[in-house]
């Protein structure tokens, strides 16, 4: 099994990296940029024998490590 | 007094908060070294010092806080050993769960090395007890994420139950956006637990507390005063 994790900024939290990107872009002439949020991936090959005890043990390892639910929410995709 | 400093791969400030508290108590803290596992008994302090640890990797602070010996600095803080974080200190107290809230990416996106003015936003702490209330400080900051954010409710509980320690403010001390080098919330540069026997700060006193560099390189001594408060305050 494997976890595919994206990890992102709240909805209200600012995001410099976002903003930055979104300068870039338009700086390099793209049209049409609206809002941009950088976030983050993970990949995570488990043991697990079922998916749903995959996603559960990925939800545990966001709440516990991956993710800083204060300013980030997960979304985790369960591949075999 | 007794204080330990504990040190992870990547933390750089350990040797300037130990003169500091040095020349504060007349003592030399322990440093720890992360993988030791055990603090030694019966501190005065413990302090989390300023650096980059684990090369920031994930979010600032959040490897450090994961680690074994955190759960022993959790324990002996929530019991009241006071303890402080300076910097990724401070990164590491929010990602430990010991403070609220956590520290962005400076807003400007730029890391910032300079010396910041801040307001004692309440002397009625043992670390802070010797300024003056409204006192105008300054302290330099070395950071990339020192820009403070906590949910709106977050926000009032601190500020209703008197636990931020420092605004950053302008040199004639108004907490405004022009006092505010890296977007933090409510002007917020450092915040303390419930309790206010843990404090975090993004600036660094430890560098603010040798008359010879002082006047040297034209910095203050205002940090000193906070290391004298927590020596007078664990002394009694």
């Amino acid at each position: 099994m494997k976890a595919k994790i994206h990890v992102t900024l709240k909805n209200g939290v600012l995001d410099v990296q976002g903003k930055a990107v979104q300068a870039g872009l338009a700086g390099l002439g793209f049209q049409g940029v609206g809002d941009v949020r950088v976030g983050r991936y993970v990949e995570i090959e488990l043991a697990a024998r079922s998916r749903a005890a995959a996603e559960a043990e990925a939800k545990k390892m966001c709440e516990k490590l991956l993710a800083n639910t204060v300013i980030e929410n997960y979304r985790v995709e369960i591949a075999e | 007094m007794k204080s330990a400093i504990v040190v992870f791969p990547g933390s750089n400030r350990e040797g300037d908060v130990a003169d500091a508290l040095q020349r504060a108590s007349g003592k030399r803290p322990e440093l720890v070294w992360h993988s030791t596992g055990a603090l030694p008994a019966k501190l005065d302090l413990i302090v989390l010092p300023g650096g980059f640890s684990y090369g920031d990797y994930l979010r600032c602070g959040a490897m450090a806080a994961r680690s074994p010996i955190m759960r022993e600095v959790v324990a002996r803080a929530k019991a009241g050993t006071p303890t402080l974080g300076v910097c990724n200190g401070f990164q590491i107290l929010c990602e430990s769960g010991l403070l609220p809230g956590v520290l962005l990416s400076n807003a400007g996106l730029k890391f910032i090395c300079r010396d910041v003015h801040l307001k004692v936003a309440t002397r009625r702490s043992l670390f802070t007890h010797r300024y003056a209330a409204g006192q105008v400080l300054r302290f330099p900051v070395a950071h990339h994420d020192g820009n403070y954010f906590a949910d709106a409710g977050t926000l009032k509980r601190l500020e209703d139950r008197d636990q931020i320690a420092f605004r950053y403010c302008t040199p004639a001390g108004e907490t405004d956006a022009d006092g505010n080098p890296n977007g933090s919330a409510r002007n917020i540069a450092g915040v303390f637990n419930a309790a206010k026997t843990v404090l975090g700060l993004m600036p660094h006193p430890e560098n603010a507390t040798d008359p010879a560099t002082a006047s040297a390189l034209g910095g203050t001594t205002d940090g000193k005063t906070l290391f004298d408060a927590i020596v007078e305050a664990v002394s009694k």
